[in-house]
């Protein structure tokens, strides 16, 4: 039997939709974190550090690391692990610089 | 500013130190504001799904829900009265004290220094986007700010796919989402087990959990263990999980390094001695996923600003030293929960509902005073499990597993030969010095991540000579530039 955290909690959630992460459509669920629907898409990467160039993603997962800062609809710097995506949000994945 | 738009309680943090304060404190007739950055009450021990995926059954992700779901009845009707106002999604970054501009606005507000009554202001960025900041007022003050987890740096442990153990917890919680497939759950202490338990039950494989700790110091505090036998229910229940899905449980061992290019592939586990120290082989263990925490560090920003003393724990973190009724000695502030010593949901509920009765009692000194017997019973007794399970699970001997490129600092990715240059070549001798050298702890976090490795590392480095000093931080969380110069334009009081 395969069991999902959503089958756990008994979630009956809205519609899925997609959000455009550097072009590409990734599915979210109505209310989840930014950092959970990249881990559900299997992404555990999106910024790259600005001294070693390394791959970075959420680590800390309540706001305080600051490491899974993301870009959505313009806005920069936002916590990947706090911020909710909607319909049609743009998300990209940035490079300090 | 005035007080007719202040409250009587500011309650920071809506945990459970802040929700039972804050449901106890109008109970008792004040008026509150609960400000909290999360989007319902219950801080990260009882983190309810996001209210959009309608969840049936949040209950299967928690532990203690019927307390939970008592004290939400109770708060949801001092809220629809307007006797306690909860402030969701706002982010607490500075509170001040400022005189009372009212006349006769001393009635009930504190003269801090002189005769003039004075007034908390907490200033909160408002959501994710933290693009404006309010101000809320009150007369008195209560710190339930939580805490994060404590981490310790090791060879990979910047890799994707290494996550905090709470964060992943989080997570789950939240969003019905598990970090990976395969999990190894590593590092100390009793949260360590309550997260492997949910991931397993929520879908995901956990090849093991590794645990630092030797579970035999457990018996050297079985008094206070004994004393907790709902404490150990919650332990075993955890244990009964994991035993149920044929999760290993390796005590005394540690992961030595996360393996892996673009994200973590496995990780390197061995046995460690009583002081910590890596004495077994080491062997692989391949996972996606590391969920890692060596305890919890409180969040005591706000505190230290205001000038509340603090002391050491048992475990080596940091405390508010308060009174019987949680008072922190600084005139106005209260404290309670983490914030006055690790001890988990229960410790917290009690400590919240005594810090209201002792801010009940100053505010309105006319009234009865009848605080209740049974949660000082409670705090009593728990804290005494807390300083117990905190001696057991200590930061175990780490240094030796870095290598000179072992990123201690994360933000801004200092190494451990940053590090031990400044410290051997250099000359510091404590945290501050190694940072104002290398940047460590000046990035995006604050130190909250690399904090502990720091002191750790500077301590053994000088032979203990470091002097030990809880971390302060003049804003709790990064403010954007934009708000803090409107609150230059903005003439105080």
């Amino acid at each position: 039997m395969t069991r999902t955290p959503r089958d756990l909690a008994g979630a009956r959630p809205g519609p899925a939709f997609t959000v455009r992460v550097d072009g590409r459509e990734v599915d979210a669920l109505p209310g989840q974190t930014l950092a959970a629907v990249l881990w559900a898409d299997g992404t555990t990467a999106w910024r790259t550090t600005r001294v070693g160039g390394r791959p970075r993603g959420a680590f800390c997962g309540i706001g305080s690391c600051f490491d899974c800062l993301i870009t959505v609809n313009g806005v920069r710097d936002l916590r990947a692990c706090l911020v909710r995506p909607e319909p049609g949000d743009v998300v990209s994945t940035r490079d300090d610089d | 500013m005035t007080t007719t738009d202040a409250y009587d309680l500011l309650v920071i943090g809506a945990g459970p130190a802040g929700f039972a304060a804050a449901t106890t404190a109008a109970d008792a007739g004040l008026t509150v504001a609960l400000i909290d950055a999360g989007h319902s009450a219950g801080g990260q021990f009882y983190r309810q799904p996001a209210p959009a995926l309608n969840a049936s059954r949040p209950k299967a992700l928690h532990h203690g829900w019927r307390t939970y779901e008592g004290w939400m009845r109770r708060l949801a009707a001092h809220v629809a009265s307007g006797s306690v106002r909860h402030l969701t999604n706002h982010q607490v970054w500075a509170v001040e004290r400022v005189p009372d501009a009212e006349p006769g606005g001393s009635d009930g507000g504190f003269a801090a220094s002189g005769d003039r009554a004075t007034l908390f202001v907490a200033h909160a960025l408002v959501g994710v986007e933290a693009a404006r900041s309010v101000a809320v007022r009150g007369r008195a003050l209560l710190l339930a700010t939580g805490a994060y987890e404590r981490q310790l740096p090791f060879p990979g442990w910047t890799l994707p796919g290494v996550v905090t153990a709470g964060g992943a917890q989080a997570q789950l919680k939240d969003s019905l989402v598990v970090p990976g497939q395969r999990v190894v759950v590593a590092g100390t202490g009793p949260l360590l087990l309550s997260v492997a338990a949910s991931l397993v039950q929520a879908g995901a494989a956990v090849p093991a959990v590794v645990e630092a700790a030797d579970p035999l110091r457990y018996a050297r505090h079985l008094p206070a263990l004994l004393r907790n036998p709902g404490k150990l229910v919650e332990g075993a229940g955890y244990a009964g999980t994991l035993l149920r899905y044929g999760v290993p449980v390796r005590t005394r061992h540690v992961v030595v390094a996360a393996l892996g290019t673009r994200r973590v592939e496995a990780v390197t586990v061995a046995k460690v001695d009583r002081s910590g120290r890596v004495v077994g082989p080491e062997r692989t263990v391949a996972c996606d996923t590391l969920a890692v925490g060596y305890g919890l560090d409180a969040q005591l920003d706000l505190a230290l600003e205001l000038g509340c003393p603090a002391g050491r724990e048992p475990d080596g973190g940091w405390a508010l030293e308060v009174d019987d009724g949680q008072w922190t000695g600084v005139e106005g502030v209260w404290a309670a929960g983490e914030t006055t010593g690790v001890g988990g949901a229960q410790l917290a509920l009690a400590e919240g509902e005594l810090a209201a009765w002792s801010v009940v009692a100053r505010l309105r000194p006319g009234l009865p005073r009848n605080v209740p017997a049974r949660p000082v019973r409670q705090r009593a007794r728990l804290r005494a499990f807390a300083s117990a399970l905190q001696g057991v699970h200590q930061v175990p001997r780490f240094a030796e597993q870095l290598r000179d490129d072992t990123d201690v600092c994360r933000c801004e990715e200092v190494p451990y030969a940053g590090i031990r240059d400044a410290v051997t070549d250099l000359g510091a001798t404590d945290p501050r010095s190694v940072k104002l050298l290398t940047r460590a702890g000046m990035g995006w976090c604050q130190g909250r991540m690399c904090g502990t490795a720091v002191q750790c590392i500077v301590s053994e480095l000088t032979a203990g000579r470091a002097k030990a000093v809880p971390p302060s931080r003049p804003l709790a969380c990064p403010v954007p530039l934009g708000v803090l110069a409107e609150q230059a334009g903005d003439p105080p009081g």
